[in-house]
């Protein structure tokens, strides 16, 4: 493998690891992602308009869930993509989980005062 | 035949002049160098504001300053060390210069993004003098609030946003890393003959990639909170105060990992070279790494036991603590192991890693003091905490940090600096810190509160100890400045390997050519081949 550095640009790839490169979607795929967002933002908003009681919180967070689900998927390419790039994201979202699983604790059991019997 | 050694003739250093070629070079050692000049000028500027509170604290009345300055010096310190010196520390400036030839690449993965970084800290840092001069900011480093949100009359948005700012130079040098190191590895460098400075690094990336937009963010909402009166944190208006310590303390408890790993992954290096053995446990030492990455996102609470969270969730985060201190003390043995029978020697470089062994010790068990909750409620916001984490932060990663810097420096320059000048100056800096640090924990467990610029009278033999403490510590930093610009022209040409030591970056020349290499590497060895008891040139040990 010994031989002159590559000249132009350092950037060297290992072999082991292929990259998938170049990959060109169709232009109606992402016309049609497009209206999707713009379909989930209308029903957004007028969910807004019909009180849910409880759920609303919920279907709001759901939809945005959603929307950015595809987004990362299609407009990020991560659906196309390797799978290291894959594991990154999913890391990403694994470290938000514990941010808000974590925090929760906190709040969730802040009204469990006072303390059983047993833990006092 | 050290008489013979000649400097390169063409190496990264004189391939350009003026500051043009510097300023828009894409050559990650230039760029290590950039680095390396600006976060000292920080650490100059917040060992300033140091010396200011360690003099107030000489006597138990308020003679120097008034409260409110006091109350700024602190917080200038804080945020001055945490966020423009010892988080870019070792990462920015070793890390930079290191990384690429430790794997045998050209350069990192995108230059242009390096260069990038080191211009968004700049700019942060801008940002952050800004608002020293406009009368500076009092809210102390962690920007509580409602303080930060609502009754501090001080300049916390610039302060803010210059944090916020230099935080994206973090985020890019961390994924410039992690692409480095998955891509850029010469053939047949492995994962597993990767020098575990490399690990600690890829480790460090991580949290900075993962844990950096979350404090951005918080500082965000404190802005919009301050500014347009949003009502995030302040409960009159929904909010809770608690919310931010929450979000706060998520980045900046692995923050601290942010700048002990790498120092972590210096001392690997180090104490190999100067005992002539492998690292004992090498893939334990690897992965101990990450396991501190992720261990560290899960320990936050521990800053909030007194803050008014849940008992249960106190209980959580206390279990949780406890948990991060085993990938630590893997690591501890293993440096202690990998000691056990080697052939010890006593530079400069590796007194600092006896120094950091000590104090990472120390610094490490007393914050399972502080995991504990009844310990915790004790000595919080005392002087005891100040204590240990100054054990872990200046104990652990200036140790480390200066110790890298003293072992790579020949590498850098191409040049020695004077032997016996380090040596003083490593002693110094051991005895100082623990004078200027070690009655901290005394009297914060007597029970002097942190963040006061009086005390009562009982307290003050310790903060003249203290005190003059500091005073030894500040010469021992000062020294290097000396002999490492005394160094760049009159040292001695040290070639390409003056401690015989075993890394990629030691095969090629010292100061190295801009292409690292004037050929890809082959026969990668495995990590610290170390043949015990050889015999190194007298002038050099
Ligand atoms: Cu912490």
């Amino acid at each position: 493998m010994a031989g002159p550095l590559p000249r132009n640009g350092p950037f060297r790839f290992q072999q082991d690891t292929p990259l998938v490169m170049g990959h060109v979607a169709s232009k109606s795929m992402y016309y049609g992602i497009f209206a999707a967002l713009m379909v989930l933002t209308w029903i957004t908003v007028a969910v807004a308009y019909v009180d849910l009681g409880a759920a609303n919180k919920a279907v709001a967070l759901g939809i945005a869930t959603i929307k950015a689900t595809l987004v990362v998927l299609f407009f990020m390419h991560v659906k196309e993509s390797s799978r290291l790039t894959k594991v990154i994201v999913a890391s990403g979202f694994f470290f938000l989980a514990i941010l808000v699983a974590l925090t929760m604790t906190d709040y969730a059991s802040r009204g469990f005062l006072p303390m059983p019997p047993g833990l006092q | 035949m050290l008489d013979t050694l000649k400097l390169p003739e063409r190496h990264y250093l004189n391939n350009g002049h003026g500051l043009k070629s510097w300023l828009l070079t894409k050559d990650h050692k230039r760029i290590a160098i950039l680095y390396l000049i600006s976060i000292s000028a920080f650490f100059f500027l917040g060992g300033l504001f140091a010396v200011g509170i360690r003099l107030e604290l000489t006597t138990p009345q308020g003679d120097f300053f008034q409260p409110d300055t006091y109350n700024k010096m602190f917080t200038l310190h804080g945020v001055i060390m945490v966020f423009f010196f010892l988080i870019p520390s070792i990462p920015a400036v070793l890390g930079n210069f290191l990384i690429p030839p430790m794997i045998g690449a050209k350069d990192l993965a995108f230059p242009r993004i390096n260069l990038l970084s080191w211009y968004i800290y700049v700019l942060g840092g801008l940002f952050a003098l800004f608002a020293i001069l406009v009368g500076g900011v009092d809210t102390g480093w962690t920007f509580y609030t409602p303080y930060s949100s609502a009754a501090s009359n001080t300049n916390v948005i610039p302060t803010a946003l210059g944090v916020f700012i230099a935080g994206f130079s973090s985020i890019l040098t961390g994924l410039n890393f992690i692409v480095t190191i998955h891509r850029m590895r010469a053939p047949g460098m492995t994962w597993f003959k990767l020098p575990l400075f490399v690990w600690a690094h890829y480790a460090t990336s991580l949290i900075q990639v993962l844990g950096t937009p979350v404090v951005a963010i918080t500082i965000i909402m404190v802005f919009v909170e301050r500014a347009f009166g949003f009502g995030i944190f302040d409960p009159q208006r929904g909010g809770d105060p608690v919310l931010f310590q929450h979000l706060f303390w998520f980045y900046s408890h692995p923050a601290v990992y942010i700048m002990i790993l790498p120092a972590m992954g210096v001392i690997s290096e180090l104490i190999s070279t100067f005992s002539r053995k492998k690292v004992f446990g090498y893939s334990f030492v690897a992965f101990s790494s990450l396991a501190i990455a992720v261990f560290g996102f899960i320990v936050w609470a521990h800053h909030m036991f007194v803050a008014g969270i849940s008992v249960y969730a106190a209980m959580v985060f206390s279990f949780l603590s406890f948990s991060v201190a085993i990938p630590s003390a893997v690591k501890t043995f293993n440096w202690t192991a990998t000691l056990y029978k080697g052939s010890l020697t006593f530079e400069a470089p590796m007194l600092y890693v006896y120094g950091f062994l000590g104090l990472f010790l120390v610094g490490g068990l007393t914050g399972l003091f502080l995991a504990t909750l009844g310990v915790d409620v004790h000595v919080h916001d005392t002087y005891f905490v100040v204590a240990h984490f100054h054990y872990i932060m200046v104990g652990g990663a200036i140790m480390g940090y200066l110790g890298g810097l003293h072992f790579w420096w020949p590498k850098i320059v191409g040049r020695m600096y004077s032997e016996f000048l380090s040596r003083i100056s490593a002693i110094l800096v051991f005895v100082g810190f623990n004078l200027t640090f070690f009655p901290q924990f005394v009297l914060g467990y007597m029970g002097m509160p942190r963040r006061y610029h009086m005390y009562p009278d009982e307290f003050q033999v310790l903060n003249v100890m203290s005190s003059a403490g500091a005073a030894v510590l500040g010469l021992g930093y000062l020294l290097p400045v000396i002999y490492f610009l005394w160094s760049l022209k009159h040292g001695e040409v040290a070639g390409p390997n003056p401690w015989g030591a075993s890394g990629l970056e030691w095969r090629t020349a010292s100061p190295p050519p801009t292409e690292n290499f004037a050929e890809v590497p082959t026969d990668i060895p495995e990590a610290y081949e170390y043949t015990p008891h050889v015999v190194r040139e007298a002038k050099l040990v």
